[in-house]
């Protein structure tokens, strides 16, 4: 008994003696960083030149629509939404169905004007359908834009889906209508539970999927829609970077053998241009349409019923990121690399032996203090930022809190793993230049390469996904849906890898060049 | 003056660096033109490239090592205290920084070229393959037809004037490191925060001050009219930043203690 005890006790102090000396180490790691007045002020210059660049591109961007800009509906997510579609309806109360037959589904898409156009107001429209135009059967809280919703459609090119809340889409089978091969469409309501049906004869049915719909009231609508967004094109700049033209796209659907179950009122369906855009005279521009002939129902839409993916985003307010991540990547070379010069590096490696404790020390000092100062500048720029945005009549697709605090710290966590990434870069090469060099080719440089240059879009994401700029992910606070076609490129600010995957590649990387300079520093003479 | 030439050849010729970035000037340049070349193709529908750009896009990414050559010219004599030799055998002061920017030119100029020849003959070869088309009146032009004349010749002044623009600005900061952060800050910093400002004039504006930016439009050769500034008008705004970081250099140095 007493024998083990006397064994224990020098392992327990030597332990305790091994975190104090950690510790020690760091104390001394951030005392260095503290006395030398040049890398103080460059971190406070690079957060304030983060958050300046920010601002200055905030105020540059303004938005007007002679008079109040109109407000944009906001789903039941939280998300900014496009609530745009031409909807017959009726009433329903309580529980109930709706089940229709497609039997044709066209549409027209608006082709780019031809350069340089032959008479002025040419417009070449052609018949078609865009890959997402969609017409069925819907079931919706109420007409106001932006309410809970589930539907079951018959797209333009991905076959039956089944959409709940304008970021929720589930496949059914694929393929299009015709008057041979029709869909039959179902659109059960049970509660707060909507089901949706398809079959291709009426009697066998399948189906598709489930919506819950949270706080669905009793009275609801029901009915046929049919609405197509517009016809997307992204061209390369000529100058680098992409830019997105949508152009007017319309769907027209057929139904007919129309059955409604449940408590729905009698009378007549009502159409509703649902969140129309008007023109100044009054006038609907682009307007759906609705004919009514014996049990044929034809219903032709515009616009889209999806979240908005497109806008100044929050972290549209971080570009002046890049020149404060080149001054953080300077200093934390410099933090080793001047050791080496002025020969402080023996004396650090005299007083902590153990080289790999005291590297690691010097990358968490370096590596705390640039999230620090990150993480003041990133909310500094995001929330002022914000502000001015607002200020200049931008609407801001709004995001979670969550989200929010997710793009700042992430900002900061991007900016700390680059910190320590050039800091192993630094001892490992032992040279500032040499070290500056390679941190900047290995994160910034993909960067602009991947968002502003004449890069094509594949390459530019595999940028995205296999550099350590992998971790700029972090920052995109708008997720690309599948179901919406949009500019999905580095340069339209949506990278490929989900955001706390691109910031782990980035991690990964600085732990990995951490790992080889704890590995030299080890293996060779200081 | 030639002697001053000689010792700056000689310091320069026999650091053990100079070879190796001057090399990897030329092979950074032309592997990241292949692999820009190999990435584009050309559908039924036309071409949206600009074959010139493209088969030097490698430039980007060579021009920080002409940077590097440059900053440690004057900055690696700053940090070994061979600075104060080199000024107590040649007093002159701006004799010194102009044969340095002299001996610089001269090997950027020598690498640049090469990588600059090689870059559009093998992105020439791989755009060909990937359906740009040769023949009258198409995008694809001989090396020796004007505009890729222009834009081959404009490319090699290109990266011998960041050279000199990093040799100003190291000489006015004289730590490598801050150097080589400042120019890299300045070229691609600069060179994307257009792309990041919505108002179209803001964005003109800052396209036309960043160096990298309006220096390239001399590779250009397709939608000229739709470039901020012209090819020429482009390399002389970088060639303005160049004077203006010599000058202030130049001065620094008379002015200071070294």
């Amino acid at each position: 008994m007493s024998d083990r005890r006397r064994g224990d006790a020098p392992g327990l102090s030597t332990t305790v003696a091994h975190r104090s000396g950690f510790a020690r180490l760091l104390r001394a790691e951030w005392t260095k960083f503290r006395t030398v007045r040049g890398w103080v002020l460059a971190m406070a210059a690079a957060a304030l030149v983060t958050v300046l660049l920010g601002l200055l591109s905030a105020s540059g961007s303004h938005t007007s629509c002679g008079g109040a800009c109109p407000a944009v509906p906001v789903g039941p997510g939280g998300e900014a939404v496009e609530d745009k579609f031409y909807f017959v309806h009726r009433p329903l109360n309580g529980d109930g169905s709706i089940t229709v037959r497609v039997t044709s589904m066209t549409g027209q898409i608006r082709l780019p004007d031809l350069t340089p156009t032959p008479t002025p107001g040419t417009r070449r429209v052609v018949s078609g359908l865009v890959p997402w135009a969609k017409a069925g059967v819907m079931i919706k809280e109420s007409m106001k834009q932006g309410s809970t919703y589930a539907a079951v459609m018959v797209t333009g090119a991905h076959g039956v889906r089944m959409q709940h809340d304008f970021t929720q889409d589930v496949a059914g089978r694929p393929g299009g209508v015709s008057q041979r091969s029709p869909r039959w469409l179902r659109l059960t309501r049970s509660g707060e539970d909507l089901t949706g049906y398809e079959s291709t004869d009426g009697r066998q049915w399948t189906r598709v999927g489930t919506a819950h719909l949270a706080g669905l009231p009793d009275a609801v609508q029901v009915g046929l829609f049919a609405a197509s967004p517009g016809d997307l094109t992204v061209t390369p700049g000529d100058f680098g970077g992409s830019s997105a033209a949508s152009r007017f796209a319309e769907a027209t659907a057929v139904f007919d053998q129309v059955s409604l179950e449940g408590s729905v009122a009698d009378g007549v369906w009502r159409p509703d241009d649902v969140g129309v855009t008007l023109d100044p005279d009054g006038s609907a521009h682009h307007p759906g349409g609705f004919k009514e002939s014996g049990d044929t129902y034809t219903v032709a839409g515009v616009g889209d019923i999806a979240p908005l993916s497109d806008g100044p985003q929050i972290e549209n307010t971080l570009t002046g990121l890049l020149t404060g991540l080149i001054v953080v990547i300077v200093v934390a070379v410099m933090f080793i690399t001047t050791e080496y010069r002025r020969g402080l590096i023996r004396t650090t490696l005299l007083a902590g032996p153990r080289r790999g404790r005291t590297l690691v020390a010097k990358a968490l000092a370096i590596g705390a203090v640039t999230f620090v100062t990150g993480l003041a500048a990133a909310t500094a720029a995001v929330t002022l930022g914000k502000g001015i945005l607002v200020a200049n009549g931008n609407y801001v697709l709004p995001v979670a809190p969550f989200t929010e605090l997710r793009v700042i710290a992430g900002t900061a966590a991007l900016l700390a793993a680059a910190a320590v990434l050039a800091l192993a870069v630094g001892t490992l090469f032992r040279r500032s230049v040499a070290a500056v060099i390679t941190a900047i080719v290995l994160i910034v440089v993909p960067y602009i390469l991947a968002t502003a240059s004449v890069l094509p879009a594949g390459a530019a994401q595999w940028l995205m996904r296999l550099t350590p700029a992998a971790g700029f992910a972090i920052q995109q606070s708008i997720p690309a849906y599948a179901h919406v076609l949009g500019n999905y490129t580095p340069s339209g600010g949506y990278y490929p890898l989900a955001p706390w995957a691109g910031l782990a590649v980035l991690c990964g990387y600085a732990v990995l060049a951490l790992g080889l300079a704890v590995f030299q520093l080890r293996r060779r003479d200081a | 003056m030639r002697r001053h030439l000689q010792a700056e050849w000689t310091k320069l010729r026999t650091v053990a660096g100079t070879g190796w970035l001057l090399l990897g000037l030329v092979a950074l340049t032309v592997a990241v033109s292949v692999v820009a070349a190999a990435a584009v193709s050309c559908t039924s529908a036309g071409c949206a490239y600009d074959p010139a750009k493209i088969s030097l896009f490698g430039v980007q990414v060579g021009q920080a090592m002409a940077a590097i050559l440059a900053v440690l010219a004057i900055s690696g004599e700053y940090s070994t205290g061979m600075i104060r030799t080199t000024l107590v055998a040649m007093p002159r002061r701006a004799t010194v920084l102009a044969a340095k920017a002299a001996v610089v030119t001269g090997l950027t100029l020598a690498a640049g070229t090469v990588a600059v020849l090689a870059s559009l003959l093998v992105g020439r070869r791989i755009l060909l393959e990937n359906g740009f088309t040769r023949g009258p009146g198409t995008l694809m032009l001989s090396l020796f037809e004007g505009p890729m004349l222009r834009a081959a010749f404009g490319s090699v002044l290109y990266l011998a004037l960041i050279a000199l623009l990093s040799l100003g600005i190291a000489a006015a900061v004289r730590d490598s490191a801050t150097a080589i952060g400042v120019v890299l800050g300045l070229l691609y910093v600069l060179s994307i925060l257009p792309f990041m400002i919505a108002d179209p004039g803001w964005q003109k504006l800052l396209w036309q001050l960043s160096p990298m930016n309006a220096g390239l439009a001399i590779q250009a050769t397709t939608h000229l009219s739709t470039l901020p500034l012209s090819p020429w008008a482009g390399l002389g705004v970088l060639a303005l930043w160049s004077a203006a970081a010599l000058l202030g250099g130049g001065l620094s140095l008379r002015l200071r203690d070294a």
